[in-house]
C-alpha cells in the first residue's frame, strides 16, 4: 500500500485527472464530481494536457507501450502539484487511481528521476470518494434518485486499493433508498480488454451480476468506475431490463427537482443545512 | 455421459462449450459458494491473518533453502528403509515409476487422489505397459468412470450433478439409478474394496513431506489414502520438490492451513504420514517405499521470477472465489489445474506457454484470488508478468501489438490524443446515426463488444469542451 499524505490542511485545490472515458463518453460523470468537489469549497483544475493512464496497454502486458504513458502523466500533473497548483489529485475511477498510484510506481522502476516524481503524484492521489471520504470528511447535500439504489463494489477499490467503506458510507448517508446486493463485491466481468478478448466469459459473468441485482429489486446499480458501468449498462440495455447502471458521482450529485440551484453549484455555495455535525474544515475557517 | 468440453481443444471452444452447458455455473456456483462459506466459517476460530502469515514466512523459507531441505529430506527417507528418485521432468517421472512396477511385476496399482501423477499422465503410461490404474479416491474413481480429468483441485467431480453420477453408475455399474449419495458410494465402496486387496502397488501424491524426518503426508477423508499406502506389497509416494516443509510442526502448520482453507475443516477425517517400508517388527506396512521427487519445470519457476506460485498448497480456495472459474469450470482451463493457480503454474510447467498462452488472459484481475489465498500468493500480479513475458516473447498477434503501439504514441502527445478522440467521437456518433442511441454492432475488433451488450454513443460535447467552454479561456477542443 502507498503512504498517503496526511493533510494538516484540507486540501482547497485539486487536480482532476477526469480518465479518457469520462472525457468522451460520461462527461456528466466529471461533471458530477466537480460539483461534488465545489460543493465542499474546493477549487478544482483541470490540466488539458492530460491523456489517458496506460492501462490497456499495461494490463494486457505491453509495458513498453504503457511506459510512455505513465511519464506523460508525470510530466502534466507533478508541475501542479510541485508548485502548490494543487494539492491533490482526485480521481473519479477506482481502476485508473490503482493505475497511476500503483502500477506506474512498477512501470518506472528502472526510471529513477521519473520513479520518484511518480511516488510523489501516489501520495497525493485519491479516488473521489476517498478523497470526500478520508480527506474532506465532507458531508453531502442530500442526494435524489427514483427507486432503489444498489452498490457494486468494483475489484480495483475494493481489493487494490481497499475503499469500500468510504462509498458505502457516502451512499448510505445519501438519503437514496439502498438495498443490499448479494456478491456486491463480485467481479462483474469486465477486467479491460478482457471484456473483448474473452466475450463469452465476460457477458456470463455480466449476467449472474444482473441476476443479484434483480434480486435486490434495484432501478440504479452505482459503482465507482465508469468502465464496469459501461459492460453492466451494455447488458442491461440490450436485455431491457429496468435498471440502469451509473457512476457514484452522478448519483450522489443527483438533487431534487425542487432543490434550489442548478446542477453545477458554484464553488462558494453552502452546503444545507440541518446537519449536527460541523462540515469540518468549512467551519474552521482556514487561513 | 462425456464432459461436454474436450480437454484438447482450442481454448476459445472450450470455453463456448462450458458456457453453453446451461446447468454447469450453476451448479459450480452453488458448490463453490459452499466450499468458500466453510472456509470462512473456519478460519472465524482462529487468528486467520496470523496463520498466513506464519505460513508465508515457512513457504518462503523452505523455498530459499529447497536444495539443502530436499537432500536432507532424501538422507532421512533412505535412513528409514526407503528409496528417493530424483525426476527432472514428467517423462522422467513416468519412466522411474514404470521400470519400478515392471521390475515388481505389478499388474494393477491402486492410487490415492494425486494432482502430481495427473500432471504426468501417469495412468495412461501405466496402462499403455498393460497396468490397470484404479482411482480410489471417490471422486477420482468418478472421473474415472468417465473417462474425463479433474475439473478442481480438492473435489475433482464438483461440475457433476447427483443424477449425472447416478446416470454414469448405471452406465457403467450397472446400478439401479438413485439420488442418494450414500447408496453411490456405498457401491463404489463394494467395487474398491476388492482392487484395494488385489493391488500389487499403491501410489499416492504427497500434501507435504518433512524434510526434518523424511516423512510423506496425505491428508484425506476417505481413507482410501491409508489403504494404498499400507496395503499392497509396494508403495511409491509422487511429489513436485516444492511438497516439502522443513519440520513436523511447520507440517501441522500447513495441515491446519490445508484442511481449513480447502473444506473448512478442523481436521481432515485421515492424515497419513509415512516415514518408511515395514520394519522387521511391524505386522503391515508396504515392503518398499518409493518418493519421486519430481521437478518438471518448478525450478525455472524458482529462477524465473515466478517462485511465489511455488507457495501454493493446492487448497483450492482460489478456485472457490473465482468468478471465471464458476463460468468455464476446471474443464474449461484445459489443463491438470484449473482456477486462478492453474493459469500461473500451466503455463510455465513443462514449458508450455504455447499451447496455454490464453490463460494469463482468462481473468479480469479482480483479485478475490488473492484475498482467498492460505499463502497469499498475489496470483494477479503473477497472471500481469505472464501477459508480460508473452509479449515480450512475441506470442501475441502482430495486429494487437501493431494496436497498442499505436494507442500508446498518440495517448502519449496530448495534440494527437485531443485529434483521435474526436475524430473517434465522430465515427462512433457517426455510426449512431448522430443520435442518442446506442451502439449495437461495432467494427472489428470491438465487435465481440456489441454481439451481446450495447455501447453508448459518445458524447456531443466532451468533457474537456465543457471545462473549456465553463472557465471561459478558449482551450483546445476535442
Amino acid at each position: 500500500m502507498q503512504h498517503k499524505k496526511q493533510f494538516e490542511q484540507p486540501p482547497r485545490r485539486v487536480a482532476l485527472f477526469v480518465t479518457c472515458m469520462v472525457d468522451m463518453i460520461y462527461p456528466q460523470v466529471g461533471r458530477a464530481a466537480v460539483q461534488l468537489l465545489e460543493e465542499q469549497g474546493v477549487e478544482v483544475v483541470f490540466p488539458e494536457d492530460q491523456t489517458c493512464c496506460g492501462q490497456p496497454a499495461f494490463n494486457s502486458g505491453y509495458h513498453d507501450e504503457a511506459v510512455p504513458l505513465a511519464r506523460h502523466f508525470v510530466d502534466v500533473f507533478h508541475p501542479l502539484i510541485a508548485s502548490g497548483q494543487a494539492q491533490a489529485i482526485v480521481l473519479p475511477s477506482g481502476s485508473c487511481a490503482t493505475m497511476t498510484s500503483h502500477f506506474h510506481l512498477e512501470l518506472l522502476e528502472n526510471d529513477p528521476a521519473y520513479l520518484k516524481r511518480s511516488e510523489e503524484l501516489a501520495a497525493v492521489t485519491f479516488e473521489l470518494t476517498e478523497f470526500l471520504v478520508d480527506v474532506l470528511e465532507a458531508r453531502l447535500p442530500e442526494a435524489h434518485l427514483p427507486g432503489k439504489v444498489a452498490y457494486h463494489a468494483c475489484c480495483h477499490l475494493l481489493r487494490e486499493l481497499r475503499i469500500d467503506e468510504q462509498p458505502r458510507s457516502l451512499l448510505a448517508e445519501s438519503g437514496l433508498d439502498m438495498v443490499d446486493m448479494t456478491g456486491s463485491d463480485e467481479c462483474c466481468g469486465f477486467g479491460g480488454l478482457f471484456a473483448v478478448k474473452n466475450e463469452p466469459i465476460s457477458v456470463a459473468m455480466g449476467n449472474a451480476k444482473l441476476t443479484s441485482i434483480e434480486a435486490c429489486g434495484a432501478d440504479h446499480v452505482v459503482m465507482c468506475d465508469v468502465s464496469c458501468m459501461t459492460h453492466l449498462q451494455g447488458l442491461l440495455q440490450r436485455q431491457d431490463r429496468r435498471c440502469r447502471a451509473m457512476h457514484i458521482a452522478e448519483a450522489l450529485a443527483s438533487r431534487h427537482p425542487k432543490a434550489d440551484g442548478e446542477l453545477n453549484t458554484p464553488a462558494q455555495s453552502k452546503a444545507p443545512d440541518g446537519g449536527d455535525r460541523p462540515r469540518r474544515w468549512q467551519d474552521v475557517g482556514t487561513n | 455421459m462425456r464432459s461436454r468440453i474436450d480437454i484438447e481443444a482450442p481454448f476459445k471452444t472450450r470455453v463456448k462449450q462450458a458456457v453453453a452447458n446451461p446447468t454447469l455455473a450453476d451448479t459450480l456456483t452453488r458448490a463453490t459458494l459452499h466450499l468458500k462459506e466453510q472456509k470462512r466459517l473456519s478460519l472465524e476460530e482462529l487468528e486467520a491473518q496470523r496463520l498466513r502469515d506464519q505460513m508465508r514466512q515457512m513457504k518462503a523459507h523452505t523455498l530459499r533453502n529447497l536444495p539443502e531441505l530436499l537432500e536432507r529430506f532424501e538422507r532421512n527417507v533412505v535412513m528409514n528403509g526407503g528409496r528417493v528418485h530424483w525426476a527432472e521432468d514428467a517423462d522422467e517421472a513416468n519412466r522411474i515409476i514404470g521400470e519400478l512396477a515392471e521390475r515388481h511385476d505389478v499388474r494393477k496399482v491402486v492410487k490415492s487422489k494425486s494432482m502430481a501423477t495427473e500432471e504426468i499422465h501417469l495412468n495412461h503410461h501405466l496402462e499403455a505397459k498393460g497396468i490397470t490404474c484404479v482411482e480410489t479416491d471417490l471422486g477420482e474413481y468418478i472421473i474415472q468412470l468417465a473417462a474425463e480429468i479433474p475439473s478442481h483441485i480438492v473435489a475433482p467431480v464438483i461440475h457433476k450433478r447427483i443424477d449425472e453420477i447416478s446416470d454414469l453408475f448405471a452406465e457403467k455399474l450397472s446400478m439401479p439409478r438413485t439420488l442418494d449419495p450414500q447408496a453411490l458410494c456405498a457401491r463404489a465402496r463394494v467395487e474398491l474394496r476388492q482392487e484395494f486387496l488385489s493391488a500389487d502397488m499403491g501410489i499416492s501424491g504427497c500434501n507435504f513431506a518433512i524434510a526434518d524426518t523424511g516423512t510423506v503426508c496425505i491428508v484425506t477423508n476417505e481413507g482410501n489414502g491409508r489403504m494404498v499406502s499400507t496395503l499392497p506389497r509396494v508403495y511409491v509416494a509422487v511429489m513436485g520438490i516444492e511438497k516439502l516443509v522443513p519440520t513436523p510442526q511447520d507440517a501441522f502448520l500447513q495441515y491446519q492451513s490445508l484442511t481449513r482453507s480447502a473444506t473448512g475443516q478442523r481436521v481432515t477425517v485421515y492424515l497419513s504420514m509415512t516415514s518408511g517400508p515395514k520394519r522387521l517388527e511391524d505386522v503391515d506396512g508396504p515392503e518398499e517405499f518409493h518418493v519421486v521427487l519430481m521437478d518438471n519445470g518448478r525450478s525455472r519457476m524458482l529462477a524465473d521470477g515466478y517462485s511465489e506460485s511455488l507457495m501454493c498448497i493446492r487448497c483450492g480456495a482460489c478456485l472457490n472465489v473465482c468468478p471465471v472459474y464458476r463460468q468455464i469450470s476446471g474443464h474449461g482451463y484445459g489443463n491438470t489445474y484449473s482456477g486462478p493457480i492453474g493459469a500461473v503454474i500451466s503455463p510455465l510447467l513443462s514449458e508450455e506457454m504455447a499451447r496455454n498462452k490464453d490463460l494469463p488472459y482468462a481473468s479480469t484481475l479482480c483479485g478475490a484470488c488473492r484475498d482467498a489465498c492460505p499463502v497469499q500468493i498475489d496470483l494477479p500480479k503473477m497472471l500481469l508478468n505472464l501477459r508480460h513475458d508473452l509479449v515480450s516473447g512475441k506470442h501475441m498477434p502482430g495486429a494487437e501489438r501493431r494496436a497498442m503501439q499505436g494507442f500508446a504514441g498518440v495517448a502519449s502527445r496530448p495534440t494527437a490524443y485531443r485529434g483521435t478522440a474526436r475524430a473517434a467521437r465522430t465515427g462512433t456518433r457517426l455510426l449512431s446515426g448522430f443520435g442518442d442511441r446506442n451502439l449495437r454492432r461495432l467494427p472489428p475488433p470491438l465487435h465481440h463488444w456489441t454481439r451481446q451488450r450495447d455501447f453508448p454513443p459518445m458524447a456531443k460535447q466532451s468533457f474537456r469542451e465543457w471545462w473549456a467552454k465553463r472557465s471561459g479561456t478558449r482551450g483546445p477542443a476535442t
